[in-house]
C-alpha cells in the first residue's frame, strides 16, 4: 500500500506534471496536490503526487543524520586516540 | 522484394514463396544466396570438446531501445556457449512467423541477426521458417541453436566453484529486463535505459586469457543475478557472500526500479556474465574485463565460502546482513 | 550499488541500531501495519540487527494479501467476459482464488494488463472503446484517493467504458482489531504513505484508546531506525503518545484534498479481509452518484464461496494478528510456499510469511 518514492516535477500542464529522477521521466497526476508548483519534490504512488515534501522538514532530518555521523566519527576519533 | 507487404501462410508453404523468403530474405543476410539449400549443413570443428545449446527466443516489444528480438537470439546463443568458455562455431536459427506480420519488420530483425553474428565472428548455417495462423503468436518466435568448441584445458562448470573464490561481475545489472519492462504499455517511462544486449565470447575469450583457472561463467539472464548465485551456490554446494555495495547499477536502473518497487538483482541481463575465479587470479582478470568495452565497469562484488552451503548472503549498504534469495514466481511492479 | 543516499548511510543506521540495542533492557514488541515496511525491514536486515532488543511483528498491512478469495474469482470471472479487459497492479497477479489466479487466467486467454497505475487504467479505455475496462481497485487509504480520483477523471470524460471493481481497505478497523485482541504490543509503527494521506492526528486513537505509542514512519532505512528509536525511547519512558517522525512527508491533518475525494467517491463499507472475521465499515464501496463507474452495478457477477483456509490447516490469521511467527505453523515452508502459497500471508511478496520464507528462514 505503501510504495512511494520522492521525485521532483519539472514541468505542469494542467493537473499532470512531468517528474524526474536520474534523468528518468514520467507523466504524474497532481490531482490529489494541486497546489504543487514547478521544482517541488513530491511524494509519488502509483502515479499520483499524494504529498508535498517539505524541504524544511527534509532538511531537519538530514541535519540530525549529520549531527549523528558527526557524533559517530567523534566518537571513532576519541576511540583511536585513546 | 515483392508486392505483399505482409507474411503469409503461403511463405509458410514450402512452395514459391517459401524460397523466395529464404532467398530473398533469410540467405541474402545471413548466408551466400547462391549456396545450393541442402537439408543439413556440414561443419568442420577446431581441436577441442563440443558444445551444444539451445534456446527459444519470446519479447515483446519485438524491437526496443539497445536490440530486438533478432539481436537476443544470436547473442543468447552465443553467450550460452560463451559461458562453458566455448568460442561459438555455428548457430541455427528456426522462425515461428505470426500470418501478418509486415516483412519490413522481419527483415529488421534478420538484419540485426546478421549483424549480431558478424560481431560475435560466428555464422547462421541453418535454419527453418513455419507460419502460424494470426492470433496464434507474437509476431516471431526465434529459436536459435549454437554448436561451440571449448579449448583444451578449459573446464568451466557451475558446479566447479570453490570456497575463497572471486566473484566478478562485468558489469551493471538490470539494463535489459527493465528497458522490456518500461517499454511495455502501462508503464509508459521516458527514460535512457537501453538493453544490454551484447555477444561476450570475446570478452571471455580476453579473460580466459588473463585467468586460465576461471572455474565457472554464467551470464544472470531470466531471475537476474540473485538467481544466477543461488544456482550456483547450489551446484557447486558453496555459500556466497556478496557486498551490495559492490553491484554496479546506473543511476536510470535504479530510479526506474525504485519507482516501480523492483529490485535489479533479480531483473534480467543479455550482455553481462559472472565469473568465479581463483583468489590469486582476480585482479588479472579484473584488468581483462575492464580494458574490453563490454566490461568496463567490471567488479569483484563477493566471494564463495565454506559458510552456509547452497545460499547467498548479502551484506546490505547499511552493513546489515540478510539472505538473498531466488526469484519466486514472476519480477512485477508493485505498489505494496 | 553503492548509495550515496543520506537515508541509507550505514554510519548513521550503525549508531541507531546500537543506540536501540542499548536502550532496551527487555525485548519491545513493535507491531508495523504496512507490506512496504516488512519488506523494507527485511530487505535492509533490519529484523535480524535489531533482534533481541526489538521484536518486529507484522500485522495486515498487506492489501494484496487480505483481498479474499472471492474477490480474486470475481476477477478472474470478469476476465473471462468477452469484450472486458481487467487491469490491475502487478502485485495481485498471482494471488489465488478458489482455484485459479489472474496470471493463470491471462495464460488462458483473459485479457488482464498489469498497469502501474489508475491513470493507465484511464488509458486503456480511451484507446480501446469497444472494450470494457475494469480497474481492480485495491490498497488501503493510500491508494484509494488514486482510484477515486480515476473515477472522477472518468465521470469528466463521460468515459463509458470504464469502471472500478473495489476492494479497497481501511487500515484503522484492522488495527483496532489486532490491539483489540489477546497480544502483548508495546508500540506500533504506523505506514508513513498512509499517514501521508490521513495525517499523523489520524493515529491518536492508539495512544488514546490502547495506552500504547505509535509513531508514523518513512521507508528508508533511516527513517525507520529513527521511527523504531523514537518509539523504544517512549515504551521505556512510558509515553503513550503519536511521534511524527516523518514530517518531511506526513502533515498532522494530512492531505485534505484527498480526504475530500474520497470521501465523496468511495464510502465505508462492509467488507471481507481473507484471514481475518469480516469487520463492519472496513471495506469502501462507490457512491451511489458513481454506480456507472461501480463494476458491481454494471455487471451481474456471480454468486462466489470463499474458501475457509483455516480447514486446511492455514493459520494466517494468528500470523496476521501476530500471535505466532510463520514459523510456528505447520503448514510453511512444506506445504504453504511462494510459488504454492494457501493463505494470505505467503501469497505477496510483502506478506509477513513470504518475508520470512525469502529472508529470513535460517540464521546465515
Amino acid at each position: 500500500m505503501c510504495l512511494a518514492v520522492p521525485l521532483q516535477i519539472i514541468a505542469i500542464d494542467q493537473d499532470l506534471a512531468t517528474v524526474t529522477m536520474s534523468g528518468v521521466q514520467r507523466q504524474i497526476s497532481l490531482a490529489l496536490t494541486p497546489e504543487a508548483q514547478v521544482g517541488d519534490y513530491v511524494l509519488v504512488h502509483t502515479g499520483y503526487a499524494i504529498s508535498l515534501i517539505s524541504p524544511e522538514e527534509a532538511q531537519e532530518t538530514l541535519q540530525l543524520f549529520a549531527d549523528i555521523d558527526a557524533a559517530v566519527e567523534q566518537a571513532d576519533a576519541d576511540k583511536e586516540a585513546s | 522484394m515483392k508486392q505483399d507487404d505482409l507474411i503469409t501462410m503461403s511463405h509458410g508453404s514450402g512452395g514459391s514463396q517459401s524460397h523466395e523468403l529464404v532467398e530473398k530474405l533469410f540467405l541474402r543476410y545471413l548466408g551466400q544466396p547462391s549456396a545450393v539449400l541442402e537439408d543439413a549443413t556440414e561443419l568442420s570443428l577446431a581441436r577441442g570438446k563440443v558444445v551444444f545449446t539451445t534456446d527459444a527466443f519470446v519479447v515483446k516489444p519485438l524491437c526496443f531501445p539497445g536490440g530486438d528480438i533478432g539481436r537476443l537470439a544470436v547473442c543468447g546463443t552465443v553467450n550460452d556457449l560463451a559461458m562453458r568458455g566455448a568460442q561459438p562455431a555455428a548457430l541455427s536459427a528456426a522462425f515461428i512467423l505470426e500470418e501478418g506480420l509486415p516483412l519490413d519488420l522481419l527483415e529488421r530483425v534478420v538484419i540485426s541477426m546478421a549483424a549480431a553474428a558478424r560481431e560475435a565472428g560466428v555464422r547462421i548455417v541453418t535454419g527453418d521458417t513455419k507460419v502460424v495462423e494470426h492470433g496464434s503468436g507474437d509476431g516471431v518466435f526465434i529459436t536459435t541453436s549454437g554448436v561451440g568448441v571449448v579449448a583444451e584445458g578449459i573446464s568451466i562448470s557451475a558446479a566447479n566453484a570453490r570456497a575463497g573464490d572471486a566473484i566478478l561481475l562485468s558489469g551493471t545489472i538490470g539494463d535489459h529486463g527493465l528497458t522490456i519492462m518500461t517499454q511495455r504499455e502501462g508503464l509508459q517511462f521516458e527514460s535512457p535505459l537501453q538493453s544490454d544486449c551484447a555477444p561476450l565470447n570475446s570478452l571471455v575469450a580476453d579473460l580466459l586469457s588473463a585467468a586460465p583457472g576461471t572455474r565457472v561463467l554464467r551470464d544472470p539472464t531470466r531471475g537476474g543475478l540473485a538467481t544466477a548465485l543461488n544456482e550456483i551456490a547450489q551446484s557447486s554446494k558453496l555459500g556466497i557472500e556478496i557486498d551490495e555495495i559492490l553491484v554496479p547499477v546506473t543511476p536510470a536502473v535504479k530510479a526506474t526500479s525504485e519507482i516501480l518497487g523492483l529490485d535489479p538483482c533479480y531483473v534480467a541481463n543479455e550482455g553481462k556474465l559472472i565469473a568465479f575465479v581463483p583468489p590469486h587470479q582476480a585482479e588479472a582478470a579484473l584488468a581483462a574485463l575492464r580494458v574490453h568495452p563490454l566490461g568496463t565497469l567490471a567488479a569483484q562484488i563477493g566471494y564463495a565460502t565454506q559458510e552456509h552451503p547452497g545460499r547467498v548472503a548479502l551484506r546490505t549498504v547499511l552493513g546489515t546482513r540478510r539472505v538473498l534469495g531466488m526469484l519466486v514466481g514472476e519480477h512485477l511492479p508493485r505498489i505494496c | 550499488m553503492s548509495d550515496s543516499s543520506p537515508y541509507r548511510d550505514p554510519a548513521a543506521a550503525q549508531y541507531l541500531i546500537g543506540e536501540i540495542n542499548a536502550m532496551a533492557s527487555r525485548p519491545v514488541r513493535i507491531i508495523e501495519f504496512c507490506g512496504g515496511h516488512t519488506h523494507a525491514i527485511m530487505r535492509y536486515g533490519l529484523r535480524r540487527a535489531l533482534a533481541p532488543a526489538v521484536k518486529l511483528l507484522s500485522g495486515p498491512g498487506c492489501p494484496v494479501c487480505v483481498t479474499a478469495d472471492h474477490d480474486i474469482d470475481a476477477a478472474i470471472w470478469l476476465s473471462q467476459q468477452p469484450g472486458v479487459i481487467l487491469a490491475t497492479f502487478g502485485d495481485m497477479l498471482h494471488v489465488p482464488g478458489m482455484h485459479s489466479s489472474l496470471q493463470r487466467e491471462r495464460a488462458r486467454g483473459a485479457r488482464v494488463e498489469v498497469v502501474y497505475s489508475a491513470l493507465d487504467a484511464l488509458a486503456l479505455a480511451r484507446k480501446t472503446p469497444d472494450q470494457h475496462v475494469v480497474m481492480l481497485g485495491i490498497g488501503f487509504e493510500t491508494t484509494a484517493p488514486t482510484i477515486a480520483a480515476a473515477i472522477k477523471q472518468a465521470a469528466r470524460e463521460a468515459l463509458d467504458n470504464f469502471s472500478v471493481y473495489s476492494v479497497h481497505k481501511l487500515t484503522p478497523p484492522a488495527m483496532r482489531a489486532i490491539l483489540s485482541g489477546e497480544l502483548l504490543i508495546d508500540a506500533v509503527l504506523a505506514p508513513g504513505h498512509l499517514s501521508a494521506i490521513i495525517g499523523a492526528d489520524a493515529w491518536q486513537f492508539i495512544p488514546d484508546e490502547y495506552g500504547i505509542p505509535c509513531a508514523t514512519a518513512g521507508f528508508e532505512p533511516l527513517d525507520i531506525l529513527l521511527a523504531l528509536h523514537s518509539l523504544v525511547r517512549a515504551v521505556i519512558e512510558g509515553r503513550p503518545q503519536v511521534l511524527n517522525t516523518y514530517r518531511r512527508g506526513v502533515a498532522q491533518h494530512g492531505n485534505q484534498m484527498a480526504q475530500e475525494l474520497l470521501s465523496q467517491v468511495l464510502l465505508p463499507a462492509d467488507a471481507d479481509w481473507r484471514g481475518l472475521e469480516m469487520m463492519p465499515s472496513s471495506g469502501l464501496e462507490l457512491a451511489p452518484e458513481y454506480a456507472h463507474y461501480n463494476t458491481r452495478c454494471r455487471f451481474e457477477l456471480p454468486e462466489l464461496a470463499s474458501t475457509d483456509a483455516s480447514k486446511r490447516g492455514c493459520r494466517c490469521g494468528e500470523v496476521l494478528a501476530a500471535i505466532i511467527e510463520p514459523t510456528e505453523c505447520p503448514l510453511f515452508g512444506c506445504a504453504c510456499t511462494p510459488a504454492h502459497p494457501v493463505g494470505p500471508c505467503m501469497i505477496s511478496a510483502e506478506g509477513t510469511c513470504s518475508a520470512f520464507f525469502r529472508y529470513g528462514r535460517e540464521e546465515i
